[in-house]
């Protein structure tokens, strides 16, 4: 039996579709069977990002409909061995599909796959229930702003509420420059302040833009710094400890791990 | 250093956020505390006089012995004179 993990963050724009394409990809490539779900209905991303927009033919609003079967609306990608995209519908919106029917779509690709990760659209409205109706475990993605943190500690308030405790936590587009000049918020203080664990910290790296121009997940480019921390989170979904040191700063190993832990100097 | 003051714009992100979740957590909105100020006035008035210009009613996250953080509701309300009780006796 797979698992079903929800990605999320309440504010938009912060790497849901990012983190939901890298992660599940590295995952991929350590041998899973995978599926990744844009549940984001009516404003579908995840296949641009992954290069997959051309390869569409059925969706996810027309297996609930019974217009084909689960396995016709699954696009399987060929670079990678057992990764899939479950795309969302482009025309319908969010109320197209209702949490129940949501729930027996991933109980059903739980019978054949490893994980399926689920991208949340924004908000908090009905497009996040039909999202998280599924899962039983979420992550939650922020950028290190006030807006975003806030929103995170709104989503998790909201995936407790719904029987999903204690979500998993991805920093995204952390400056290590502006850390050490005090004028981005730590990953110590969002982990404080939030108060759920860390699973992620990803980098602020201009390869993710180049890939996604490409439509090519950046977790396949060795040299990517960005690509490493998903790397590194798909490892600790799998139940890998991986330590967290080594997330990408161009500078020293030392410095590396002040700019981590926030303290001065 | 901050944009606009000597202090770290980190520690005032920091701050706001601090201030921000309170308020989120509880679930009580500003205008919620005002009415809850404007009722507390309501009250007290018939036994006190009280400076309403300086009063503050206000959330704060509190550390209890036992380890939880928990919202705390505060007033701070500067009496200005006691009225005469003498009939209420």
């Amino acid at each position: 039996m797979g698992e079903v993990i929800v990605v999320t963050s309440g504010k938009g724009g912060v790497g849901k579709t990012t983190t939901v394409a890298n992660v599940g990809t590295a995952l991929a490539m350590r041998g899973n069977k995978v599926v990744l779900m844009d549940a984001d209905i009516g404003l579908r991303n995840l296949d641009v990002v992954m290069g997959l927009e051309n390869r569409i033919v059925y969706d996810l609003v027309d297996v609930v409909e019974g217009v084909c079967r689960l396995k016709q609306a699954l696009i399987r990608d060929k670079r990678y061995e057992g990764l899939y995209l479950m795309p969302a519908a482009q025309t319908k919106d969010k109320n197209a599909v209702t949490p129940e029917q949501m729930q027996k779509l991933t109980n059903d690709l739980k019978e054949s796959f490893d994980y399926i990760l689920v991208d949340c659209p924004a908000g908090i409205e009905q497009g996040f229930r039909n999202a998280i109706a599924g899962a039983e475990k979420a992550v939650v993605v922020t950028v290190p702003e006030v807006s975003s943190i806030r929103d995170a500690d709104r989503i998790i308030g909201l995936l407790s509420a719904h029987g999903i405790a204690e979500p998993m936590l991805v920093v995204n587009r952390v400056r290590y420059d502006m850390v050490r000049r005090g004028d981005m918020i730590n990953i110590e203080d969002t982990t404080d302040i939030l108060g759920i664990d860390l699973t992620g910290v990803v980098p602020d790296d201009e390869k993710i833009v180049i890939s996604t121009n490409r439509g090519e997940p950046v977790v396949a480019d060795p040299k990517s710094p960005a690509g490493k921390a998903y790397r590194d989170i798909a490892a600790r979904l799998m139940g890998e400890t991986v330590p967290f040191s080594e997330a990408g700063d161009s500078a020293g190993f030392v410095s590396k791990l002040r700019a981590l832990f926030g303290k001065n100097g | 250093m901050g944009l606009f003051s000597g202090r770290k714009s980190r520690d005032v992100a920091k701050e706001r956020l601090k201030f921000m979740l309170i308020h989120d957590r509880a679930d009580i909105s500003p205008r919620f505390l005002q009415m809850i100020q404007a009722d507390l006035i309501k009250v007290i008035s018939d036994y006190m006089v009280i400076d309403t210009a300086r009063m503050e009613v206000d959330l704060k996250r509190v550390s209890h012995p036992d380890g939880h953080v928990r919202s705390q509701l505060t007033a701070s309300i500067p009496i200005l004179q006691v009225k005469n009780m003498g009939k209420n006796r």
